[in-house]
């Protein structure tokens, strides 16, 4: 019975753990570029979820389907941000530099508070309580198609760092400044792209959260301390490694409330994030610099 | 020089004499003004002279509270000697998050979420310890006297906040005129360049933050014996750990009067916009102007208000800008 409980501990982290990896990959992206930490990305994802669940609340728009339209208002939302306010301050000593991404996030979160106040919401969707049983372990369908389709997106956007131009481009910006200026790419306009691009990938994870996890204004911050330790976890910067630091956070989290209380789980993710610093402060997939 | 010092001894005069001519209400937002001016400073010690970013000093807020509060209620311990035990505890938390941290010469972002990580750990834990009152909390009793750092009004209050303000005032001055001011600033302009000139990064960085934990967690003392009530979530919570390093940012982050003329300015704002919109039902809109605020002042006077303050007493001091 009690291994029983474990592998379906593990099978539910796991599948989170596909959706920590999608947040964690936005955060990386964001700082492989800019060198920037997006203070503000949970805060983000939580204005994603809020949009999401009033599409559906207003006009009976499951959150799968409204997925790219939460995407693109996001994507607008960081590019935004960037063009106004990271781009201006990106030569700043980091002290500094870390001030407006936090007000950023206190402004959102607080914005959604007013709108909306402190209420938990969550949408009666079609699946939301749809279950199966693949032997004695269950396992819910949205759960399910929150992790496949994180995956998804995930390749979809290796694809693109790796195909498209835009994507070469934001290598390039990534891996040299000068360099990429200097061989005529427009950094700034990256810059922006890199943001929006990290911004809507936050998005789409939120909206795929949406259905497990009731949205309020607050949650916020916790999701932005999760991504930075998968980011860590992977090694900053390093794309596979926020999927594979996720997948770890998502197991360790989940199977720790077999013998914790499940309000400290939190606990066991800042205690990895305090090994792998004793440890192995690069990540584990990090290169040396 | 002589009448910088001057104008500091007149500019004292006044607020010791204060409390003769306000009355409780106001003289508790003065109270507000210097207890954030001296966390502000604490972290400005840190972070302002060694560059070193903390978004967690709220931990030691916390420990300042929950540990002069828990010996107070189990042995009856004065706070006065509690609150010094208390930094004991903090000195040893940071000089470990300090080892995590410095040993591998880890800047930034890595030390800013160790940080985090270290006063989000620590909220947990107390939220679930039952002797310090769990997730509601502790309230305390109220028992004024001296000894229990209680008292009845705000002007006792008033006379000790001011002087944390002005001990750390002079404190920080005195690092900053010594061998270890300068070496902290020298690793904060470039810490491998302080190393290769001879400087042991790694004892100035572990020193600098000890002494930043050690005053933060005072504050926690007098903090508990001024509200009366210990909540994990406010006493540890990120949202103080921002309030704390609004003012040292928008007065002038790494000057020793900076974390002053910050609170002087948003802390009658913070309290009184709070008041305010909380009474038309708008919570957080308050927050909100502030995220604004703090934005505003790093895009357009990143290197703080106190660039300006100083312009504008120049005729007073007769000081050229640089003084």
């Amino acid at each position: 019975m009690d291994s029983n409980l474990a592998v379906q501990l593990t099978i539910q982290g796991i599948l989170l753990g596909g959706i920590y990896g999608l947040i964690a990959l936005g955060l990386s992206l964001i700082f492989g570029v800019m060198g920037v930490i997006n203070f503000a990305h949970g805060q983000m994802m939580v204005m994603a979820m809020y949009v999401s669940y009033w599409i559906f609340v207003l006009f009976g728009i499951d959150p799968y389907l409204s997925l790219v339209i939460v995407a693109a208002v996001i994507f607008v939302l960081g590019y935004v941000v960037q063009s106004s306010l990271v781009n201006r301050i990106l030569d700043y000593p980091e002290a500094i530099q870390v001030l407006p991404l936090v007000s950023l996030g206190l402004i959102l979160e607080n914005f959604a508070l007013l709108l909306w106040g402190p209420d938990h919401r969550s949408p009666q969707t079609a699946l939301s309580l749809k279950t199966f049983w693949i032997g004695s372990v269950m396992i819910d369908v949205s759960r399910l198609i929150a992790f496949v389709l994180a995956i998804v997106i995930t390749i979809l956007i290796f694809g693109f760092l790796k195909k498209s131009n835009i994507g070469k481009c934001i290598r390039a910006a990534a891996d040299n400044r000068t360099g990429a200026i200097l061989v005529g790419i427009n950094v700034d306009r990256i810059n922006n792209t890199s943001f929006a691009l990290g911004a809507a990938t936050t998005a789409a994870a939120g909206v795929l959260l949406l259905p497990l996890m009731p949205v309020s204004p607050h949650i916020g911050h916790d999701f932005t301390l999760t991504a930075f330790i998968v980011v860590i976890l992977g090694g900053m910067g390093n794309l596979l490694g926020a999927l594979v630091g996720g997948l770890i956070l998502g197991v360790a989290e989940s199977t720790s409330t077999l013998f914790l209380p499940a309000t400290l789980k939190q606990v066991v993710s800042f205690s990895i994030l305090i090994i792998i610093m004793l440890f192995r402060p690069q990540g584990l997939f990090g290169g040396k610099k | 020089m002589k009448r910088f010092y001057m104008f500091l001894a007149i500019i004292f005069t006044i607020l010791l004499l204060l409390p003769l001519f306000l009355d409780n209400y106001i003289l508790g937002i003065f109270v507000m003004i210097f207890y954030w001016a001296y966390v502000g400073q604490t972290w400005n010690v840190l972070t302002g002279y060694t560059g070193h970013i903390s978004l967690g000093h709220a931990l030691y807020i916390g420990i300042g509270a929950y540990a002069t509060t828990y010996l107070a209620l189990t042995f009856g311990l004065t706070p006065w000697i509690g609150m010094f035990l208390g930094g004991l505890i903090a000195v040893v938390i940071a000089l470990f998050l300090g080892f995590l941290g410095f040993r591998f010469g880890l800047r930034g972002v890595y030390f800013v979420i160790l940080t985090i990580a270290f006063a989000e750990i620590t909220r947990l834990t107390v939220s679930h310890i039952e002797a310090l009152g769990s997730f509601t909390g502790i309230f305390l009793d109220f028992n004024p006297s001296f000894w229990n750092l209680q008292f009845r009004g705000n002007q006792p209050y008033y006379y000790i906040s001011l002087g944390f303000m002005v001990a750390s005032l002079v404190v920080v001055r005195l690092i900053e005129t010594s061998k270890l001011g300068r070496f902290m600033v020298a690793i904060r302009e470039d810490e491998e360049a302080a190393q290769a000139l001879g400087v042991n990064t790694f004892k100035y960085n572990m020193t600098a933050i000890a002494i930043s934990a050690f005053m933060t967690s005072l504050a926690g003392a007098f903090y508990a014996n001024y509200i009366f009530y210990l909540h994990p979530n406010t006493l540890f919570g990120m949202s103080t750990s921002i309030d704390l390093i609004l003012r040292p940012i928008v007065g002038g982050l790494g000057t020793l009067f900076g974390p002053v003329i910050g609170s002087f300015i948003l802390t009658p704002l913070s309290e009184i916009s709070r008041a305010y919109f909380a009474k038309g039902g708008l919570e957080g809109l308050h927050l909100i102007l502030y995220g604004v605020l703090a934005i505003l002042v790093v895009l357009f006077m990143p290197k703080g208000i106190i660039v300006y303050v100083k312009k504008l007493l120049s005729p007073i001091l007769k000081t050229t800008h640089g003084e």
